[in-house]
């Protein structure tokens, strides 16, 4: 009897979720079929930077995903979810109004002149946009890991090397974008470039390992030889030509890769140039690359290296150079009103204090340039 | 089983019966998008074509796939997955054939999936018992109800816009207090016909 009834009972529970599951698939059936009829827009015309490059692309796509399958990488980190804002570029015509997810990324000004999120905007008709030139040179590199090595408890130096294509042109200060698997498919993490510009076969980055971090987690994982895909290079920051002006890098916490980028690059170049580089750290175990730039200043009178430290030294530490937090270190080694340029990596409050120092001492805001994070 | 004519009902529900109005159902989307007279028209429309529609389909399933089934628990969970998805379908409609309307209702359109005064409709529609041409005009009553307050809505608070409203209730206080007063007035019809 007892057996009947359970029997009776699971049996509905079964008729429930059948019905209900059968009742979804079926829905799902008839919106992917109307989906294929419905949002088929045909053949659209992408014009990039006023006929400087007509493509012809299937409509009813993201602008971000047409430009992409176009091999023309737009800077993104979230994979097109419009999650985080760095896909902007200026739509001309064609794209439609400001949609309410993209309000959030643009300012006043970038929505008067037409900056939208290029994953937002999605191909209805023929569409006009301008891309920097920069941005058309962006290539996707196939590599293979070279080397990964510790430099402290949580940060590897990462060597890649270049196969296809097999040589990168980079500036120094420059970033690529790594593509790093992730449950919901592919997403892009930026990544300064740590190597200078002559080893052009080879990308190294200096990567801090963020707990629960997508792409961090990824590259620290990684064994030798296996493959890895990245775009780029990006990036705004052009180093000052002039032999004359004065080079000034100041870094906290893992930001080190454009700066080792820039002064390897610059000595390459002019042996004789002078260069102050900063590093902030929190404790001894967190200081690396100090001894390969000591030598380097053996070599060249004019770089000037300065580490502190800003947590108290512990009882066993050893440590001759500063403390204090590094704006302190900047603000009482550098000379005022000096021709300088100045690039910096770090923390937010790191940027904006030591960017008061600089201009106390005469450096004007568009000599500086940073990379927050 | 009611003997009322579908045209009683659909009269009933527009004026006595109104469901945002005396049910107050579907009262986010009434209060953020009663700015404009444009908007209201166009989330209006929307709201009865969706309304009707999906009191058509659940009618069907409620009555040939849950009753024989003895699956009348289900209601609930059933008429919400047809509602979401007819709505998507209608957002694919709209995109494509009217997108200054798709543009104009923004991120409202998918939010009526949420809009309670939908799946209200279809359960009403199962609670008093109605039979098939009595559904859909109940269903097209009740949307047109909604869509007539949110209307008239808009057009006051364009009105309010140059009234001297007291600082704390200005914006979504003072819609709250012009609709009780508008469901009030509501309240005239009431002897008019009858639906419970």
């Amino acid at each position: 009897m007892n057996c009947l009834c359970m029997g009776i009972v699971f049996g509905e529970y079964l008729l429930s979720i059948l019905s209900f599951g059968g009742l979804t698939v079926s829905l799902a059936a008839i919106l992917i079929v109307a989906e294929r009829l419905l949002v088929n827009y045909g053949t659209c015309k992408l014009d990039i930077n006023a006929g400087q490059k007509p493509l012809e692309v299937p409509g009813g796509q993201t602008l971000l995903a047409s430009l992409y399958a176009s091999q023309i990488f737009i800077p993104s980190a979230c994979g097109g979810k419009g999650s985080c804002g760095h896909c902007k570029i200026t739509v001309t015509a064609g794209g439609g109004p400001v949609l309410p997810t993209e309000t959030a990324y643009l300012s006043r000004k970038e929505m008067r002149s037409n900056v939208r999120l290029a994953c937002q905007v999605k191909i209805r008709e023929d569409i006009y946009v301008r891309i920097p030139e920069d941005m058309l040179n962006v290539r996707m590199f196939t590599s293979t890991l070279e080397s990964i090595k510790d430099l402290t408890h949580d940060i590897k130096q990462i060597r890649l090397a270049l196969n296809d294509p097999a040589e990168i042109s980079h500036r120094p200060g420059q970033y690529v974008q790594v593509q790093a698997p992730s449950s919901d498919g592919p997403v892009f993490r930026a990544y300064s470039i740590s190597s200078p510009t002559y080893e052009s076969n080879v990308v190294e980055l200096v990567v801090r390992l963020v707990p629960g971090g997508i792409g961090s987690t990824y590259l620290h994982n990684l064994q030798v030889g296996q493959a890895v895909s990245f775009t780029g290079p990006y990036g705004e920051f052009v180093l000052n030509d002039d032999p004359s002006v004065e080079i000034v890098c100041v870094g906290g916490g893992c930001g080190m890769a454009p700066m080792k980028n820039i002064i390897y690059t610059l000595y390459h170049r002019w042996p004789e140039r002078s260069c102050w580089l900063f590093f902030g750290c929190r404790t001894v175990r967190d200081v690396f690359y100090l001894g390969q730039f000591q030598e380097l200043a053996g070599k060249h009178s004019n770089f000037h290296v300065v580490y502190a430290l800003s947590d108290k030294l512990g009882e066993d530490e050893d440590w001759d150079g500063e403390t204090g937090f590094i704006h302190l270190a900047a603000d009482k080694h550098l000379e005022p009103n000096v021709r300088r340029q100045a690039f910096l990596c770090g923390p937010p409050p790191m940027i904006e204090a030591v960017t008061r120092v600089l201009e106390e001492k005469g450096i004007g805001s568009q000599d500086i340039f940073y990379d927050e994070f | 089983m009611s003997q009322t004519s579908a045209l009683v009902i659909l009269i009933a529900a527009i004026f006595t019966n109104n469901i945002l109005l005396t049910n107050f159902l579907g009262m986010c989307s009434f209060i953020a998008c009663s700015r404009q007279i444009g908007t209201a028209v166009g989330l209006g429309t929307a709201v009865t074509f969706v309304m009707t529609m999906t009191t058509v389909l659940n009618y069907a399933i409620y009555h040939f796939v849950l009753m024989p089934h003895r699956l009348a628990h289900m209601t609930f969970i059933v008429f919400i997955a047809v509602i979401a998805a007819f709505v998507q379908f209608v957002e694919m409609f709209v995109e494509r054939f009217s997108p200054r309307l798709y543009f104009a209702l923004g991120i409202f359109l998918p939010l009526i999936t949420v809009n309670c005064a939908i799946l209200g409709a279809s359960l009403f529609m199962i609670i008093r018992q109605y039979n098939f041409v009595q559904s859909v005009g109940f269903g097209f009553g009740a949307g047109l109800g909604w869509a007539v307050a949110i209307l008239l809505m808009a057009g006051l608070r364009q009105k309010m816009r140059y009234s001297n409203i007291p600082e704390p209730f200005q914006g979504v206080p003072i819609a709250m207090v012009v609709t009780g007063v508008l469901a009030m007035a509501f309240m005239g019809f009431a002897g008019m016909v009858s639906i419970q």
